[in-house]
């Protein structure tokens, strides 16, 4: 089971990502931006950070590297993807995933712990909850505000593909508290909390965890991890 | 050795004594150098000189004064001298620390200057071969009545926050206060720390002849020059017209410099690495060739830089950011450019590594600056200025309040509130605290731990100084700041193993200033002494004084402490019901330099606390015995407001908790003789609180008895969200916890989100 961390320029939460899914029994490994091809990866995670420093938009300029074409091929092929903060932000831009990330509504960076509700399981991120499981994961973000047409909101309720909600403090205004989504083929997944942070059982609780025993999961019942 | 003929640079004026004293030489200085160099030196020689004879290149003022220092012990690999100090963690790990003040610039750009100053310290940690994994700062500000200082605030706070952020390098911790004197001249003092192998370490010193010098990262620019000058002279009204020498930050290039340096380290390609930090070029080169023994010869014609035309003397003397200077073997220079290049930075050579000991600089065919090299960074005259205490000083440690007391509901809720006493959540929480996924505990508690990946292993981290104290009496200021630190790590169940400082002081040639900094320093050597600390290194500002007067003294302690296992991390707060509160340390309801004097009575006055180094020492291993053997559900060091405050701190629990805990306190048995106010906000050192459960009490009394430190139970844990209830020997205290809560976690929040502040950047 093979999962390929796509590094930018400017990444910082790579090396926190890539140790997250080792210690679920993944093959992980790092792709570099100029890469063309995720070497024969079976899921990508694209970490946090601030990919060629978002002094732009965040996102906006790590969509044209070349390693994104790769991504968008393997997302379309069915593989599955994790955009984290900046990964989310990176998967907005591509128009992998519906809607954007835009300054909070503080105008200031948050970092805190928050609580979310797991809303949904049958993704290939959040198997290993239980549905309305209630975790606390941190967030660090200055633009982590999700928004979209009302309509899209709707879509994304309706098709029950909001993954991750904000209960209690939504810390950044996020519409719906939306802390993450997936798109309609249940395989790219979007979230703004850090689950990477959260997943070594030397440092403390471990409720982040399962996002990366998920995947590795997920890809083995469905036959992949021939690597 | 040949000489050349140094040549002016077209342009260059004629050197006058007039000239000089604008660079910061005086008389006497620039007849040294006249003598050094047997003939007029170059403008660009001039400029070269400024910089590294500046205060805050050549401590002039402060050499016989850091001798007084402690810089060797067990943990030291690397003593001051270096980028950073560095301490053995054991099993061939190490910790590279430093803390440096960005004091000057910040007052002028609060955004940029602390950008910049927390871009400057994590170079000088990953210059070492050490990767940065956590941030602290230590900051002052006049009152946040004022608009212009939550200007400065805001402006600070974000500035740390975007660069440290963007980088990817936790900000865990630091400390915070409000006083009228640094209204005009805040204090910005960043901390960086970085963990490496011992084998991996590398020192910034320039050798083997012929070796390639060459300039890595971002172009030089006009920003910054004379930024080390500027840092060496007081604020004044003129200052503002100094914002174009405050350099600008790019922490998108830093993350890349960081990790080019960090693989150019491990590649075995480069001899030496230093950032170009304050004077740039000038004084990485000269000083990596004095370590090095060598001598340097650099063109500036081959810098590359962001605008054409720029002079020697500009481009020597520049601080733009985001550059090191490297010393490659010479048959590695390509693989040193490609390293660079994967990381989309640009690597040129710019000079070689000489024989001959000097520090030349040619422009094309032209040499614009000869100077003996060794001369250039030993020849500058120290100074010891004269020391005598104000007088003024004097009468205050023998005045106290004529203000009345409030109730001590009120004193204790009004104390809570105030912006030096008050949670930093709203500043924190601006702060990635969590990246790198190392952060056991981060801000919010005495001490933040951080992880040594793949071991069981943390360091411990903490900075502090009451200024206060220091300004009624540097000598006993200087060791409170030492043991506070200390006891803030112990807290964690840490042992303190050393420390780094920033000295931030007025202007060192007034008599009373140097008193100070002689005093303070001649406390903190001696603390150190004791507690087994020694100094790895650090930074000395002077010259804080605005028109308004001086500073306190500020000597900022980072303290740094090893925890053999993390999942024995003791927290700070009240845990569960039922706990029993034991308070360690000996309570003498010394009120003298308090904040409860200071934010409540608002009166400056009075003698700080006697710190009983001895009795310090023996209650900081208790805590570590205590941690280690896992007797404790929390600890928190007293200092600020005292026992009311620390016990009003611990019952609100950690920030983002949704409740507390209330406790049943009773302090009648530690109050024979005190009066309220000194039993609930005296300052006494040496002082702690520890919780356990209670089949564990007897066993804490125990170990207390046999240190030698006083212990007495003064209640337990009652219920989460409950009361606190003081009982004093003539007056019963009760506040709801969620009160507490509001109050301590809001206060900051409440005053600089309802008032309008303008940030830059």
């Amino acid at each position: 089971m093979r999962v390929a961390v796509v590094r930018f320029p400017g990444s910082n939460c790579d090396l926190d990502a890539l140790r997250a899914a080792a210690r679920a029994g993944a093959d992980a490994f790092f792709v570099w931006h100029r890469e063309r091809d995720l070497g024969q990866a079976d899921a990508v995670l694209l970490p946090g950070g601030f990919a060629y420093g978002d002094y732009l938009r965040a996102g906006a300029i790590a969509r044209f590297s070349p390693v994104m074409a790769a991504v968008e091929e393997h997302a379309r092929a069915g593989g599955p993807v994790l955009g984290i903060c900046n990964g989310f932000q990176v998967l907005c831009e591509a128009g992998l995933l519906p809607g954007a990330l835009m300054r909070n509504a503080g105008l200031r960076f948050v970092s805190r712990p928050v609580a979310v509700r797991v809303e949904m399981t049958d993704t290939p991120f959040t198997s290993a909850y239980s549905k309305s499981a209630i975790i606390k994961l941190p967030v660090a973000h200055g633009e982590g505000r999700y928004v979209a047409a009302p309509s899209v909101l709707q879509v994304l309720e309706d098709e029950e593909r909001v993954v991750l909600r904000y209960v209690g403090t939504n810390p950044n205004g996020s519409a719906r508290d939306i802390a993450g989504i997936v798109n309609r083929e249940r395989n790219v997944v979007g979230i703004m909390p850090h689950p990477e942070r959260v997943a070594d059982p030397a440092v403390g609780p471990t409720p982040g965890a399962g996002v990366f025993t998920s995947v590795v999961q997920c890809v083995e019942l469905l036959g992949g991890g021939t690597a | 050795m040949t000489r050349s003929r140094v040549e002016a640079f077209p342009g260059d004026p004629p050197i006058t004594a007039d000239l000089a004293r604008e660079h910061g030489l005086n008389d006497e200085e620039l007849r040294r150098i006249r003598a050094m160099l047997g003939r007029d030196p170059s403008l660009t020689e001039l400029g070269v000189f400024s910089a590294l004879w500046s205060e805050h290149c050549s401590y002039k003022h402060s050499k016989p004064v850091l001798a007084l220092f402690p810089t060797t012990g067990r943990h030291v690999v690397q003593g001051p001298g270096e980028n950073a100090g560095v301490l053995s963690l054991g099993d061939g790990w190490a910790v590279a620390f430093k803390i440096e003040s960005h004091n000057h610039p910040s007052a002028v750009e609060p955004y940029q200057g602390a950008a910049t100053g927390a871009g400057g310290i994590l170079r000088d940690v990953f210059t070492m071969g050490a990767r940065p994994v956590a941030l602290l700062n230590s900051l002052r500000f006049g009152p946040l009545s004022d608009a212009h200082n939550r200007y400065l605030f805001a402006g600070v706070v974000r500035g740390i926050g975007d660069y440290g952020n963007c980088v990817g390098v936790p900000t865990v911790g630091g400390d915070v206060d409000f006083a009228p004197c640094y209204s005009g001249n805040p204090l910005v003092n960043a901390m960086c720390v970085g963990l490496l192998r011992e084998d991996d370490l590398i020192r910034a010193a320039a050798s083997g002849v012929g070796n390639v010098l060459i300039a890595l990262g971002s172009r030089t620019g006009r920003d910054g020059i004379h930024g080390a000058s500027f840092a060496s002279e007081e604020l004044t009204e003129a200052s503002e017209e100094r914002r174009p020498q405050v350099q600008v930050g790019d922490p998108f290039t830093e993350k890349l410099l960081l990790e080019a340096s960090l693989e150019l380290i491990a590649s075995g390609h480069i001899v030496a690495i230093q950032d170009m930090g304050a004077a740039g070029i000038t004084s990485s080169s000269a000083e990596m060739a004095a370590r090095g023994g060598v001598g340097v010869e650099m063109d500036t014609a081959l810098v590359p830089t962001r605008e054409p035309g720029m002079s020697p003397y500009e481009i020597l003397l520049s601080e733009s950011q985001e550059r090191m200077l490297v010393v490659a073997l010479p048959d590695r220079v390509d693989e040193v450019q490609a390293i660079a290049a994967k990381w989309e930075l640009e690597a040129t050579a710019i000079g070689r590594v000489t024989d001959d000991g000097m520090f030349r600089v040619r422009h094309g065919g032209r040499v614009v600056a000869e100077i003996p090299g060794r001369q250039l960074l030993e020849a500058c005259p120290v100074y010891t200025p004269e020391a005598r205490e104000d007088p003024e000083i004097a009468v205050l440690r023998r005045q106290t309040p004529s203000t009345p007391d409030p109730e001590p509901e009120e004193a204790l809720i009004g104390l809570l509130g105030a912006p030096p006493v008050a949670s930093k959540r709203w500043v924190y929480q601006q702060y990635d605290s969590t990246v790198q996924a190392g952060t056991v505990t981060g801000p919010g508690g005495d001490a933040a731990v951080v992880l040594v990946p793949g071991t069981k292993r943390g360091i411990a981290l903490a900075t502090d100084c009451n200024a206060r104290y220091v300004f009624l009496d540097p000598y006993e200021g200087g060791k409170a700041a030492v043991a506070e630190a200390a006891r803030n790590v112990a807290c964690t169940g840490a042992r303190p193993i050393g420390i780094t400082n920033c000295l931030n002081f007025g202007n060192p040639e007034r008599a009373e200033v140097y008193f100070q900094f002689r005093e303070a320093c001649r406390g903190i050597g001696d603390a150190c002494r004791v507690l087994e600390t020694p100094v790895t290194g650090g930074n000395v500002s002077f010259y804080n004084e605005s028109p308004t007067g001086a500073i306190y003294p500020t000597p900022v302690i980072g303290m740094v402490g090893l925890l053999e296992d993390v999942s024995r991390t003791v927290e700070s707060h009240f845990a569960a019901t039922g706990d029993v509160i034991i308070l360690l340390g000996a309570t003498h309801g010394h009120l003298g330099g308090s904040s409860y004097w200071a934010h409540v009575l608002e009166e400056v006055v009075g003698s700080p606390p006697p710190v009983d180094l001895a009795a310090e020492r023996r209650l900081v291993y208790l805590l570590v015995a205590l941690a280690e053997d896992e007797l404790l559900t929390g600890a928190h060091d007293l200092a600020d407001g005292g026992l009311g405050i620390a016990l009003a701190e611990a019952a609100a629990g950690p920030p983002y908790a949704p409740a507390g805990f209330g406790a049943a306190i009773d302090l009648q048995p530690i109050g024979a003789g005190l009066g309220t106010q000194q039993l609930l906000f005296g300052e006494d050192q040496g002082r702690a609180l520890v919780m356990t459960r209670p089949e564990n009490a007897g066993a804490v009394l125990a170990r207390a008895a046999q240190a030698e430190v006083p212990a007495a139970v003064l209640g337990h844990v009652t219920d989460s969200d409950g009361t606190l209830e003081l009982v004093l020997p003539e007056h019963t205290v009760r506040l709801a916890v969620g009160r507490i809560r509001d109050v301590f976690f809001g206060a900051i929040a409440a005053v600089m989100e309802t008032a309008v502040v303008e940030v830059g950047g």
